[in-house]
Order: structure tokens, then sequence, then C-alpha cells
């Protein structure tokens, strides 16, 4: 278990509780009450934790090394159902983007998500989540091949953003997110998205187009990463706290926002603390509004998505 | 013995007497070309020693592609708030401020209808000069609006994008625009419409993975730069020495995301044959 600085307090303790456990099995004194007060203050010094994140320390669990990743959730919502499709039919296959089809009960979906690595040499494997140009264009795929066959589409992000490499720019990094972004605003099947980390920018808005935008408590979901809108605004990396302050880009503030339709609870202690009740309570929010988008013609589907779309931004005059 | 002597010390011009050198009587381009302002005008705003293409805004690319310079403004007033009360080294609303008394402008993007070679056309026209040309909830909805405009009255749009990408003063709303054009775009498609897409120095960011890219054509003015990632961000990502050339219109072109590479002064004749031989009207000549 690796603990964020912030966490430190929770460490402690649970090292504590740990020790008290030990000396409990492994002599004759009664430390039950000891445990149970150890335990107590545990809990509380956690729900005093995560009920005063910063925007800083949300985007710190986003990123947690620990939490878990698309290919997580979609182990745990499809089993063996899963069925992983390859490639862009173009260039190459993108392994910072995951595509398949799957189960949930009788229902067929087709998942799309980019995928972070758990380790250095898998991080490398998968781009550090951050996809090419082929990437965005297996996932327009694959959503069309959903569309063909009446399958709704389920998007799972977490990137730290678009890959911003040579090659990405040769093969046309931003005509694959403005394609894949135009296609999903008309996509006739419906698309549920859910933010599983970070958001970042046109990264995450290249398979963040949909009916229903949720995001998980603990992410973030913005134009830039904090510490990029440190390094340009404030002219230094040493502002990432503030710039997440004022980019105002964790659940709470993007539903005020009206950008982002529901926000999902996670278990106290971030996603990676109970991976199981985080699984249960993303599928219950999927198949919640799936039920929901199902009965939408897909005439009715696609003009209240681009209904939404035009509702946003601010402005005067 | 000085050949000039001054016989009081001091500067004794009062300022209101002051002679000022006029600005922008000359033009300095790049490799060293000096042109006078009026024959710049006169010549597109392209430097005609070394055909570079001298960065400029709506008010010249209006006068360029509308006859006689004659077109409605659209949506004019339309102005941005500061949602988020973004505050960097400064804050947004003062940011705001300065760009509009420095430039007269309201906001970055200026929307327009106006007959060109005879014929109606919508051109949404981005400015660099106001904040980098970034597009927030403004340049979203004005642009939105534009293509209703095209929607509803049958009219080839024409997008002239000039912009760093997505305005971060205004974050996730920024990003949004990307979507809300998107979807208006998909529905011009829809209505076979022609949606024309000129990429003209630079054009960077959330514009090229929005409107910038989904041109019926798309085609830049020489030497622009368009790209996703900007330069800076690419070589610090990969480490490596960018290609000579990198995301220049020439490069794109070459890499097959550009229809063709258009000097401004044939920019007007050829949107416009392109318009007459898509929608497969009498070519105007």
């Amino acid at each position: 278990m690796e603990y964020l600085d912030f966490e430190l307090p929770i460490k402690e303790l649970e090292e504590q509780l740990d020790k008290c456990k030990v000396i409990g099995s492994e002599s004759d004194i009664d430390v039950t009450d000891t445990c149970k007060q150890i335990e107590k203050k545990l809990n509380d010094t956690k729900k005093e934790i995560y009920k005063n994140l910063t925007a800083w320390q949300r985007v710190q669990l986003s990123r947690h090394p620990s939490r878990p990743y698309t290919l997580d959730y979609i182990k745990a919502l499809f089993g063996d159902t899963f069925l992983e499709l390859h490639g862009d039919r173009n260039v190459k296959d993108d392994k910072a983007m995951i595509g398949g089809l799957g189960k949930i009960g009788d229902q067929s979906f087709m998942v799309i998500g980019t995928q972070k690595g758990y380790n250095t040499k898998t991080r490398q494997y998968r781009n550090f989540g951050m996809a090419n140009p082929e990437g965005y264009r297996k996932a327009l795929r694959l959503m069309k091949m959903a569309e063909k066959f009446g399958i709704p589409v389920i998007s799972l992000i977490d990137t730290p953003g678009a890959y911003p490499g040579i090659e990405a720019e040769e093969r046309g990094q931003g005509e694959a997110i403005a394609r894949n972004i135009l296609e999903m605003t008309r996509l006739k099947v419906p698309v549920v998205v859910m933010i599983i980390g970070e958001g970042a920018s046109g990264g995450a808005l290249g398979i963040g187009v949909g009916d229903k935008v949720m995001m998980l408590e603990n992410t973030w979901y913005s134009v830039i990463s904090p510490e990029s809108c440190s390094s340009i605004l404030w002219r230094s990396w040493e502002y990432k706290e503030q710039a997440a302050e004022a980019l105002k880009l964790t659940a709470k503030d993007m539903k005020k926002l009206k950008l982002v339709d529901e926000i999902i609870k996670e278990p106290l202690g971030g996603a990676h603390s109970n991976r199981e009740a985080t699984y249960k309570a993303v599928e219950k929010a999927i198949l919640k509004n799936y039920d929901e988008l199902k009965k939408l013609s897909p005439e009715e589907l696609v003009n209240s998505r681009m209904d939404k779309y035009a509702e946003m931004g601010v402005y005067k005059g | 013995m000085a050949w000039f002597k001054r016989k009081e010390k001091g500067i004794q011009t009062k300022t209101e007497e002051k002679k000022d050198t006029p600005k922008g009587l000359w033009y300095k381009s790049p490799t060293g070309k000096i042109v006078e302002a009026e024959e710049l005008a006169k010549n597109f705003y392209v430097s005609p020693e070394d055909d570079y293409h001298v960065r400029i805004g709506s008010n010249e690319y209006f006068s360029i592609l509308f006859d006689d310079n004659k077109f409605k403004e659209l949506d004019a007033n339309l102005m941005s708030k500061d949602p988020l009360k973004f505050e960097d080294t400064k804050k947004y609303s003062d940011r705001l401020k300065q760009a509009q008394e420095k430039t007269g402008l309201k906001d970055a993007v200026r929307t327009a209808v106006g007959k060109s070679k005879g014929k109606k056309l919508v051109i949404a026209c981005m400015d660099f000069a106001f904040i980098g040309g970034s597009m927030g909830s403004v340049v979203g909805e004005k642009i939105a609006r534009a293509i209703d405009y095209s929607l509803k009255n049958k009219i080839p749009f024409m997008m002239i994008s000039k912009s760093g990408g997505a305005r971060m003063m205004e974050a996730a709303l920024s990003l949004m625009q990307l979507a809300k054009t998107s979807a208006k775009l998909a529905q011009l498609a829809e209505a076979k419409i022609p949606y024309i897409s000129l990429c003209t120095d630079p054009t960077t960011g959330g514009t090229t993975a929005s409107y910038a890219m989904l041109g019926d054509i798309n085609i830049a003015e020489p030497g622009a730069l368009i790209g996703f990632a900007g330069p800076r961000v690419v070589k610090e990502a990969t480490g490596k020495d960018l290609p000579d050339g990198f995301q220049t219109a020439e490069f794109v072109l070459e890499h097959g995301f550009l229809d063709f590479i258009i000097h401004r002064r044939d920019l007007k004749d050829r949107v416009n044959l392109y318009i007459d031989l898509v929608t497969n009207q009498p070519y105007r000549a």
C-alpha cells in the first residue's frame, strides 16, 4: 500500500492497529479495547481527511498508483465475456487505448478506454495512458461498429492527455480527436462516459462525448493539467496547487458548472481502498443510466445529446 | 571645437509639442524585407518580395473575402464573463478588459455574413490579438450561432482559425466548446452545406482538435504553424530534435491533413471555386 503525503496520519494509525493486533494474538494481554479505540480513531481520521480534500489532493488521489485502471473495471464488470478488439485498420494497435465487447447480465456493451500501466514496464507499454491518433481511430472504429449493431457504448477515461509526440503530429493527433468528438455527438446508440482517474483535455474529450458523463469522486477533468497550467500562466511549476484550485477541475465543481451529469461516490479512502465497492458503484451507475437511455429513440438520443453540449458555456450579451 | 553646441541644458520641448513618428508606416518581414504599409495592404498583407503572409485579423480577412468589404456582423455584442473567477498572476476579468481596450475587439472571434463573388457566405474569423485567439465560451457560442445561421439560410460556412487553443482561464468550459462546435458542424454536414476550414498562423491545440480539422476541405496559408501539441511541448515530451519544417502547413499537407495551401491573393477565388464545384453550380469567373 502506498500513501500520499496527506494520508500519513492514516498510515501511522494503521501501523498502530496492526501492532495492537499482533500483540493481541501473540500474548495473553487483552487488547480488544485498545484495538477498538485505535480503529475508531483511524476511521475518524480518515473521515476528517477525506472530508476536506483540496483540489490538488484529489488530483493526487486520481493518480494514486494503487487506483483501479480501465482493465480492472472491465474485468470486474464483464468477467469472462470480455472480448478485446485491436487495431485501427490503418497504422497499428495503440496499447494506451483499450476496446472490446462484453456483457453485463444479458446486455452487450462496447467498452473503450485509456489504459495506464501498474509498473515501470507496463507503464511504458501503455505509454502512460497517452493515446496516439491510432488509439482514437481504433476507438472510433469500435464505436461505429457498436452503432451498426445497436450496441451501447461505455467509455472509461483515465489519461494525462493525448500523446504529444512527433509521429502523433505526423499522423494527425488533432484531426483524430476532432473526428471522434464530431462522430460521438451524432452516434445513434447510448454513450455513457465515466472519468475514473485523470481527464486531461482533448485527450479525454476525444472519447468523452456522451449522453451521460459521470466522474468518480476523486478524479479531475479540465482543459489542462494543473502542472502545465502553472508552467504556462505562472511561468513556473511551483503553482500547481493554486492552478488546481483555479481550474475548478474536481467532480463537485464540474457538476456545479453543468459540464458533467453525475458524481459517483468513492469508498472512504478513495477508489483503491475498497476496489469491490468501487466496481459495484460504477456498474450500478452505468446500468441505471443505460436503463434510462435505452428508452429513447436514436433521434431523441442524438438531439438531446447535441442540445446538452449546445448549452455549455457562460457568456453575456 | 564641437560642430554643434547645446546652449541650454536638458530637453526644452514641451510634451504637447513633441513630434511623434507615426507607427506602422513600414513592415519588416522575418527575412528582413521591408514594405510600405499601404503597399502591404494592397498586396493582401503579403510581403511582395518573399511572399511572407503577415498575421492579420478579422478586419483584414473580411475585407479580402467580402465584396466591397460589405457584410453584416452577427452576435457582435457577445462578451466573456468570468464564471470561474479565475486568477493567476492577473485576474481574468482584468485580462479581458485589457484585451478589449488594446484590440477594440469584444472577444477572439468575429462572425459575419456577406457576399463573396456575388453569393452569400458566412465567415467566422478568429483574432489572434485577443488573448492569443484563445477559444472560450464566447468563441464557441459565436461559432455555433454562425453555423446555425448557415443552416437556417443554407449558406456555405467558412472558418478562419488563428488560435493558440482553448482558453485556460475558462478551464473545462473552454474544453466543452470543442464538443459544442463539433456538434454544430455535424448538423451542418447532415444538411450537406459546404464547410471550408482555413488554417492560418497559428492553428494549434483545441482549435486543431475540433473545427479546424473538420472541414469538407481543410486549407491553409503558406508557412502557417498547424498542430495539436505545440512544438515546444513535443520537444520537451519526446526529448528529440524536431524534423525540418515540423508542423508547417507544407508538412501538414504532405502528411495528408490539408487539401491545398493557398496564397492569400487567390483565397477568395479558390474558396468560391470550390463552392461552385462541390454544389454543382455555374462557375463564377
